[in-house]
């Protein structure tokens, strides 16, 4: 492999997987370049803009500059370091998101941020993705640990959504999902199969009921019962539970499609969130069933129309794209900032927009490349700690991209959680090269057992 | 330990690809089988500016030009931009409050939103313009942006020129995939409208990208799809502008019309109607309030009436009548009458003005004498020709002489809206006579230009040029030729440049007509309109019609050898043709001819011109509007509403409104007042 090639370099480089870095750098150059597609203007010198550092692709460089020397300090570290800290790293990460209570800063409706010394502004509910992945891979890593046992998932469990939990108290849903993406690692680690399916199957539930009928779902599910028990009928003649566990079941689906989705819908989202949800799946949502928003009716008398702009857009931008797309430059939607955010959670549409489907379907390479990567990095370790840290790295990497691009081309509601290593923004940038670069130069150590 | 759940790496492996095969599918579908996001696309970011060109420039036949651009300018507001804006010194300049000033300003954003320029005040006046172009650096968000206009250096030709107006939707539909759109102006009337095709030249189309708020950020694509605007093409005109500036003044404070023709070429002289207005009134600032005031005159200024007023052509009929009979071989110019100063071989007497001394011994003395008995009796002899079977054959032959003629057809003169006049169908006279049982008796005024017979002024004259040329014309016209002539315009002006030859009579024939309508003006009826040195062939008519006064006719050509000018000239309600139109027309003529008008009789001309012979029914009905203006005026407060019997809107006058009946058997009430109060007392004001 790499390592017995670059022998004779200085002792960091020893071990690195350089596909990594170089996928890497090849992402922030992209990211840099969409940023610039999307702030161009014609009339602009972009030349001389770039070393202004006004604008956000020049800034942009300058967080890259930044990561840069960051990712090289992280490679020249110890990996006993990141062992040694990840508890005392967690607890930091969560005394920094508690003193955003503090001394936090609203930016955009959200109370996460911490303001910096020149002009800079730091979100602790990133940084703690890093922290928690350590934390949770220090855990699972303990040796007299059986994760199969439910007291264990429960406290990886806890140790995930603490972060999840302050995050929503500082009104950053978005980010707050991320966390969800621990799941992930803890599936690989042991936690039960079915956990799964009842996931999937909760998620479908969630769906159905959002777009179908309540009467017709209601038909459907009793029907699935009444096939189920008619299938399964010889084992209830011998076992009366298995009946009972049915019917429980089917009970518990009507319930939610019933009374727990409308339930949650209208009186624990805000109405915006409630209406992007439902656009998602092509629906209307009106507001006035809305607790919250017709709270805000009594107090300010006007509910803005549902609207679907920023989707709307968004699709708009990526679907005049092409098989080809506009060329570099060129987009129209792009130029006529049509499309909202379109720097930080919505910088896919720029590349849509200007590389069309071949630029989209190799950029999507790219990143399946990397993560894929990952996941061989973390089967190959030998210690726990680095695998489930290299798992940890690759779900939240897959969340991000995900959840982002499907919200761009209209498969999620929007929740303001960035591209990695692409959108605009310091904070997010740091903390996926952090991620990247902890599991590299741990990678670089596999052969030692770190606890 | 890490070897018991292997396997899962492969599920969440498995995961993952699945997501991103799902996002895959989606961008397929979204970028490679919906088109409408690269529509939705388009119509977002991409901004059609049409640019357009210079309208087409009419000229005169001396190259002057009759209507050409000019730049005027409009007050456009950019409401986003108005930032310590002056507002109350921009209200007193344009005359308005500032309660005007909001409405207009959120008419703006309503229409333009905010960020983009709407127009706050169009076409201002070019003292309105001096003041505001020194003061507007005062008003931010305010800026004068230009716009031609069409003008008219002449004030002259209203009904022949036309105008241009914002297009309807009917305009829409019937010019689609002409490149028009809504707001945009074409021309509505005259030659504006007959040749917009060529006065509107090609527009050019430019897009551009806009942003989110509808700012132009730059050119689509480069430029690459933009289109260059052509200049729309002059149009040359056989007009005389002088020539038609004398015959508007001639007939100021008259309702009639006048026409000349170049009967050589079948081009028009002059087209002059009255009332008419003066063109510039519907272009510029005041258009619309102009409009309103002129579509609702009573005088109706809008009528052409060279085109559309129709009149029985009465005794400037008769040279027609000797043609036709001349043609069919049923008289020669020797051919006489012995009139007793009546034609009672009808049953009915038709009176004549001369009696006997042999007035009507030959052709050209009756045609001189304007003998009536002459011309009832080779009506009738054209009628009842022999080769044809019955009179309703006969009278077929003869009404197909009229159409050659161009009577009672449209002429297809280059202005929209021409009439037909009436010469009537022999099914008309069935259903009046109950079945095809009438005779060359019951029709026998039709020899006379009356019965049913109506001409416009255009078919007179064009007369003038058949008779001039012996026996063909060109289809009357304005415009000779254009600029750039395209096939199609050949096509189109192909229909004037064809000789229609209607009859085909020895010369010895034709010069009987001419020496005869040249003793009209020698020692006829019309002495009044000899010019020294001219040989004036002409014809005068009094018709008689039923909406009061006769009208005054006047038909010439001249000189009777070489015709350069044909002229009919009617004024309504005047009288004796000799009195008023034949004056109108001597005049014409001798300016075309002669190039101006002998000082001596220059004082007539005045004369002429101001003589006022507008109906008094017309008058009534402008003294009542002139009230109602002062009444409203008045201060609020000093109008007294008084509880009284009578009722205001009933009240019609029968004399304006000939063709309006009394509405129901109500009318005991409205009979008392059907002349209108002021026209009872006007007669004794005026005396």
């Amino acid at each position: 492999m790499y390592n017995d090639r670059s022998n004779n370099n200085v002792s960091f480089s020893k071990g690195i997987d350089w596909l990594i870095p170089f996928l890497y750098a090849i992402l922030l150059a992209i990211g840099v370049l969409c940023i610039f597609m999307v702030e161009y203007k014609t009339d602009v010198n972009w030349a001389s803009s770039l070393f202004s550092g006004k604008t956000n692709y020049s800034k942009q460089l300058i967080f890259a500059g930044i990561c840069i020397v960051i990712a090289i300090i992280i490679l020249l570290t110890d990996s006993k370091f990141f062992t040694a800290f990840a508890n005392l790293f967690y607890v930091f990460g969560i005394a920094l998101m508690l003193a955003t209570f503090v001394i936090g800063k609203n930016i955009n409706g959200s109370r996460s941020w911490i303001p910096l010394a020149g002009g800079f502004n730091l979100q602790p509910a990133e940084l703690c993705k890093i922290f928690a992945a350590l934390a949770i891979a220090k855990y699972v890593s303990r040796q007299d640990l059986d994760f199969t046992k439910l007291s264990a998932q429960i406290i990886a469990t806890v140790l995930a959504m603490t972060p999840a939990v302050l995050s929503i108290l500082q009104n950053e849903t978005g980010l707050a999902l991320v966390y969800l993406s621990f799941f992930i690692v803890m599936f690989r680690e042991g936690l039960p199969g079915w956990l799964l399916i009842v996931g999937f199957s909760a998620g479908a539930l969630v769906i159905a009921t959002l777009i179908m009928e309540p009467n017709t779902l209601a038909i459907l599910l009793t029907l699935l019962a009444g096939i189920a028990i008619y299938i399964l009928r010889y084992q209830v003649k011998r076992n009366k539970s298995v009946l009972t566990f049915i019917i429980i079941i089917w009970v518990v689906c009507v319930g939610i499609q019933r009374f727990a989705v409308p339930y949650v819908f209208n009186n624990v989202f805000q109405c915006y969130q409630a209406q992007r949800i439902y656009s998602m799946v092509g629906k209307d949502y009106d507001c006035s069933h809305n607790r919250s928003s017709r709270d805000r009716v009594d107090k300010e008398k006007a509910v803005k129309k549902p609207d679907d702009y920023n989707v709307r857009q968004s699709k708009i931008a990526i679907g005049s794209g092409g098989i080809t797309g506009r060329g570099f430059l060129k987009g129209t939607q792009t130029r006529g900032k049509y499309v909202p955010e379109q720097h930080t959670d919505f910088i896919f549409t720029s590349l849509g927009e200007a590389f069309g489907f071949t630029g989209c379907f190799i950029f999507l390479m790219l990143y399946l490349l990397l993560l894929m990567r990952i996941i061989i990095i973390a089967e190959r370790q030998r210690s726990t700690f680095s695998r489930v840290y290299g798992y940890s790295v690759a779900s939240i990497l897959f969340f991000h991209i995900a959840v982002n691009i499907c919200m761009t081309i209209g498969l999620f509601p929007i929740i303001g959680i960035p591209l990695p290593l692409i959108s605009y923004g310091g904070s997010s940038l740091l903390t996926f090269t952090i991620l990247l670069f902890i599991l590299v130069r741990l990678d670089a150590d596999r052969q030692m057992v770190l606890r | 330990m890490p070897a018991n759940n292997q396997s899962r790496s492969r599920i969440i492996q498995v995961i993952f690809i699945a997501v991103f095969l799902v996002i895959i599918l989606q961008l397929l579908n979204l970028q490679l089988f919906s088109s409408k996001y690269r529509l939705q696309a388009e119509n977002n970011a991409r901004y059609r500016k049409v640019i357009y060109p210079d309208r087409g420039i009419i000229y005169d036949r001396n190259k002057k030009p009759i209507l050409e651009n000019t730049i005027m300018f409009d007050l456009m507001v950019t409401p986003s931009e108005i930032r310590h804006t002056d507002t109350m010194a921009l209200c007193r300049i344009l005359g308005i409050d500032s309660l005007e000033f909001r409405k207009r300003i959120i008419e703006a954003i309503f229409k333009n939103t905010r960020v983009r320029p709407s127009v706050f005040e169009p076409l201002l006046s070019p003292q309105l313009y001096a003041r505001l172009n020194e003061n507007i650096y005062k008003f931010p968000g305010f800026e004068l942006h230009e716009r031609p206009v069409r003008v008219y250096p002449y004030h002259c030709g209203a009904n022949i020129l036309g105008y241009v107006g914002e297009i309807d939707s009917n305009f829409l539909k019937r010019n689609q995939g002409r490149g028009y759109e809504m707001g945009d102006y074409a021309g509505l009337a005259g030659l504006e409208r007959t040749y917009e095709k060529v006065l509107m030249g090609q527009r050019g189309i430019n897009y551009f990208i806009r942003d989110n708020k509808s700012r132009i950020q730059g050119a689509y694509e480069g430029g690459a799809y933009d289109t260059v605007p052509f200049a729309g093409r002059a149009l040359y005109t056989s007009l005389d502008v002088e020539l038609q500036q004398l015959a508007e003044r001639l007939l100021g404070n008259k309702i009639g019309s006048v026409v000349a023709i170049n009967p050589k070429t079948g081009g028009i002289l002059a087209m002059a109607t009255s009332p008419s207005y003066d063109p510039n009134m519907m272009s510029g600032s005041e258009k619309r309030k102009n409009y309103g005031r002129l579509a609702l005159d009573t005088a109706r200024p809008f009528l052409n009436r060279a085109i559309k007023g129709q009149y029985p052509p009465g005794s400037t009929f008769k040279p027609m009548g000797g043609l036709v009979a001349l043609d069919e071989g049923l008289i020669t110019p020797s051919y006489g009458y012995g009139c007793p100063g009546a034609y009672t071989a009808c049953g009915i007497t038709i009176r004549c003005e001369h009696k006997g001394g042999g007035h009507a011994s030959n052709l050209r003395h009756a045609l001189a004498n304007s003998c009536n008995s002459y011309f009832s009796e080779i009506f009738r002899k054209a009628i009842d020709n022999p080769r044809y079977k019955n009179p309703r054959l006969g009278y077929l032959k003869w009404k197909e002489y009229m159409n050659s003629f161009g009577l009672g057809v449209k002429l297809g003169i280059d202005l929209p809206s021409e009439d037909a006049g009436n010469i009537p169908d022999t099914s008309k006279y069935n259903r009046d006579f109950g079945g095809p049982r009438w005779n060359s008796c019951n029709i026998v005024t039709l020899g006379i230009g009356q019965d049913r017979m109506l001409a416009t002024p255009l078919q007179m004259a064009n007369l003038m040029c058949v008779i001039g040329n012996k026996g063909w014309y060109y289809t009357p016209h304005v415009v000779d030729s254009v600029e750039r002539e395209t096939i199609e315009d050949t096509v189109y002006l192909g229909r004037y440049r064809k000789k229609h030859a209607v009859v085909h009579m020895s010369d010895t024939a034709f010069n009987a007509i001419h020496l005869a309508m040249l003793d009209v003006t020698l020692v006829g009826t019309a002495v009044a309109a000899k010019i020294p040195g001219i040989d004036i062939c002409a014809k005068t008519g009094t018709a008689q019609n039923p909406h009061g006064k006769n009208h005054s006719l006047f038909v010439a050509f001249a000189p009777m050898n070489d015709p350069k000018i044909a002229i009919a000239v009617v004024v309504e309600n005047a009288g004796y043709g000799a009195v008023w139109a034949a004056p109108i027309a001597s005049f014409l003529m001798e300016k075309y001819l002669k190039g101006s008008i002998d000082s001596a009789r220059l004082s007539e001309v005045d004369r002429i011109a101001k003589a006022d012979l507008i109906p008094d029914a017309i008058k009534n009905w402008y003294s009542r509007k002139e009230a109602q203006k002062h009444v409203r005026q008045m201060e609020p407060t000093q109008i007294e509403f008084k509880n009284t019997d009578e009722h205001p809107k009933l009240i019609f006058d029968p004399e304006a409104e000939p063709n309006r009946k009394p509405q129901r058997a109500d009318t005991e009430l409205n009979r008392q007042f059907m002349v209108p109060v002021d026209s009872r007392k006007k007669p004794k004001q005026q005396r």
